[in-house]
């Protein structure tokens, strides 16, 4: 996909489409077990997780291994804003984009001196150190281990007094991100959330705000840096600046997501800043498709889903699933697929994983457009395509 | 004076001197080549004009302003741009793509792009850009990815990306460099319409066929030092360059 081939109608269709997905996606989840809001919730907070990612590595090809940093920032900023001024998440989630956003001017402003392998660990160096700041020094911020909480007597001095002992919830003027409706639909229970419909408001902005950036000049730059930087500097532009602009937007998405995770709940804990959670978002947008507009949320949801669905199995399960080979083989058979699922799923993410970046290095979005090209070759065309595919290697 | 003016360059790698006191005067609207042979300081004096090097002592002084200590970049927006002897483009862009950005680096100078403006809207771009492409020969190609061109096109497309700058003076890295026969004399052609506008430029090249259908005037380096600077005619009949480069062999 390159910039100039995009056209106003394909954008619309693919801005419908998301529009749609979001509208309608209790009811298209439901069947697939994945239906309820804790879990869409997290489809809309790690999309715009992984859109913000693809902005700095898909389009400029720096890989930053410390974006996480920047989710964590998000949510104790949100927590914060719940604890002083008020429940209401607009303020949380505008001190969540403020704050994230200086933090990511700074750790850019010093990482983007480097790139390619010295780039990716300095970010991971600086979210680390993010990382263990927040168990040590920064406890009166942080809470150190026991994460930042509300708690009955946080000041709150825009809200009205508790009436009751109990904690309040985040709201959206009054509207409660637990509140749910729930319905029947042929035979299966369906959630419409608060909390879902906010993050998929704010998805839907994200991704609009994206393409955007992907279809105009700045975009085309920060591609022509991932394509040739030295070219890009003996063409007559600094490249530092669109580094930063890129590396700032994508730290604003991070901290976008991490405010909503402490929207629909309101806690923030050091975890999020972890390695492993900057490793994840590495990993959806590559499933997906890095550089492409819709892999990454292909990913995040993706990611999200297995996660779901293979840590959820235990031993008793597989033993059902495998009740039809005989005894020994089934004991052996579940000993070995315990491994991948529960606790282990992450075994599972990992083989996948290397199973899409070897055999579909463009990402899950690349399988569905080999898919899709079978469907569509046009009578008699097999061989021109094929020559057209000789030409573009040689 | 000339619109390019070196002088007194001295520059060393460790004990090596790769050049010293080396004098250049580019005149306006002129094709001036660098010969010499391997090692001579070709390309080490042309990366001393776009600020890759610097040189230890000496002046590179372009249209009025000193390149010392400028950045590739700034040196860029001075007017001076560059074609690379193994073409630098944007491999996996469009060639469209590929001399549109040098045509934003060209208005909006290092960093003022519209965010919000979609590129499909920047007509005046696209229309400058095409038309550096039909300036050698490749509009027809405009979609291509860059990188499935063969490597003499890729040479044309650099050209391209250098034309829709206007620059005032074009460097040439050995603009015909693994090109077949039939390739080298369609760029000779192409480079003498080029220099028919009157842009000026220095061509570094090994293929005298080259040099003297192009150059208006000659520079010879050998071992780091100018030895003769001098029209075609009299470089050629000239003992000191038939001695160290050519031998005395070329006719």
């Amino acid at each position: 996909m390159t910039v100039s081939s995009s056209s106003p109608r394909g954008d619309m269709l693919m801005m419908l489409g998301m529009i749609v997905a979001i509208v309608f996606g209790p009811i298209i989840l439901a069947p697939f077990g994945a239906g309820y809001p804790d879990l869409m919730q997290k489809f809309a907070i790690y999309g715009i997780f992984a859109i913000g990612f693809n902005i700095l590595f898909g389009l400029t090809g720096y890989l930053s291994f410390g974006h996480a940093a920047f989710l964590g920032v998000g949510s104790y900023s949100a927590v914060w804003m719940f604890k002083l001024l008020s429940m209401n998440v607009i303020p949380a989630l505008i001190l969540a984009i403020l704050i994230s956003g200086l933090f990511a001017l700074v750790i850019g402003f010093i990482t983007l001196r480097r790139s390619g392998i010295y780039f990716a660990i300095l970010t991971l160096a600086f979210a680390q150190m993010s990382y263990n700041l927040a168990y040590s020094v920064l406890t009166p911020i942080t809470n150190g281990e026991t994460g930042l909480q509300l708690l009955l007597d946080d000041p709150r001095i825009l809200d009205a007094p508790l009436a009751s002992g109990d904690l309040p919830l985040a709201n959206l003027f009054g509207l409660q991100m637990n509140s749910t409706y729930e319905t029947s639909f042929l035979g299966m229970t369906l959630y419409f959330n608060a909390g879902y419909y906010l993050c998929g408001v704010i998805l839907l902005v994200a991704f609009y705000f994206a393409m955007r950036i992907f279809r105009s000049p700045l975009g085309m730059m920060l591609k022509a840096i991932k394509s040739n930087q030295n070219r890009l500097n003996y063409t007559g532009v600094n490249t530092r600046p669109y580094t930063l602009t890129a590396f700032v937007i994508s730290g604003i998405y991070a901290g976008l997501a991490g405010g909503l995770l402490a929207c629909t709940d309101p806690l923030a804990g050091a975890e999020r800043m972890q390695w492993t959670a900057s490793g994840e978002v590495v990993l959806m947008t590559i499933l997906g498709g890095a550089g492409t507009l819709l892999g990454p949320i292909i990913g995040a949801g993706a990611i999200k889903y297995f996660e779901n669905i293979f840590s959820a199995f235990n031993e008793s399960e597989l033993n059902a699933v495998f009740s039809f080979l005989p005894d020994g083989l089934r004991e052996a058979v579940v000993s070995v697929a315990s491994t991948f699922v529960g606790e282990g799923w992450q075994l599972t993410l990992g083989v996948l994983f290397m199973l899409i970046v070897i055999f579909l290095p463009g990402g899950l979005l690349e399988g569905v457009r080999r898919i899709l090209s079978l469907f569509n070759r046009p009578p008699g065309g097999g061989m021109e395509e094929r020559s057209a595919r000789v030409k573009s290697a040689a | 004076m000339g619109i390019l003016n070196v002088s007194s360059i001295n520059m060393h790698f460790g004990g090596l001197q790769a050049l010293n006191n080396v004098n250049l005067d580019v005149r306006q609207g002129t094709v001036h080549a660098i010969i010499g042979p391997n090692g001579a300081g070709k390309s080490t004096l042309l990366n001393c004009f776009v600020g890759r090097l610097t040189p230890d002592t000496g002046v590179v002084d372009f249209d009025g302003i000193s390149l010392i200590g400028l950045k590739p970049h700034e040196i860029n927006q001075a007017g001076v741009s560059r074609v690379f002897q193994t073409p630098e483009i944007f491999g996996d862009l469009s060639l469209l793509e590929n001399v549109m950005i040098p045509a934003f680096a060209k208005r909006d100078g290092s960093y003022r792009q519209n965010l919000w403006a979609p590129l499909r809207g920047e007509s005046k771009i696209r229309e400058r850009a095409m038309a550096a492409l039909a300036d050698v020969k490749m509009a027809d190609k405009a979609g291509m990815i860059a990188n499935t061109l063969s490597r003499g096109d890729k040479r044309r497309l650099e050209l391209a990306m250098g034309l829709v700058q206007e620059p005032k003076l074009l460097l040439l890295d050995e603009p015909t460099a693994g090109m077949a026969r039939a390739d080298t004399n369609a760029t000779i052609a192409l480079l003498k319409e080029i220099s028919a506008t009157g842009l000026t430029m220095v061509i570094i090249e090994h293929d005298m066929h080259v040099v003297f259908s192009l150059a208006e005037r000659i520079t010879v380096l050998a071992q780091g030092t100018v030895i003769a600077e001098d029209e075609p005619a009299k470089i050629k009949g000239h003992p000191k360059v038939q001695e160290a480069y050519l031998g005395g062999t070329h006719s």
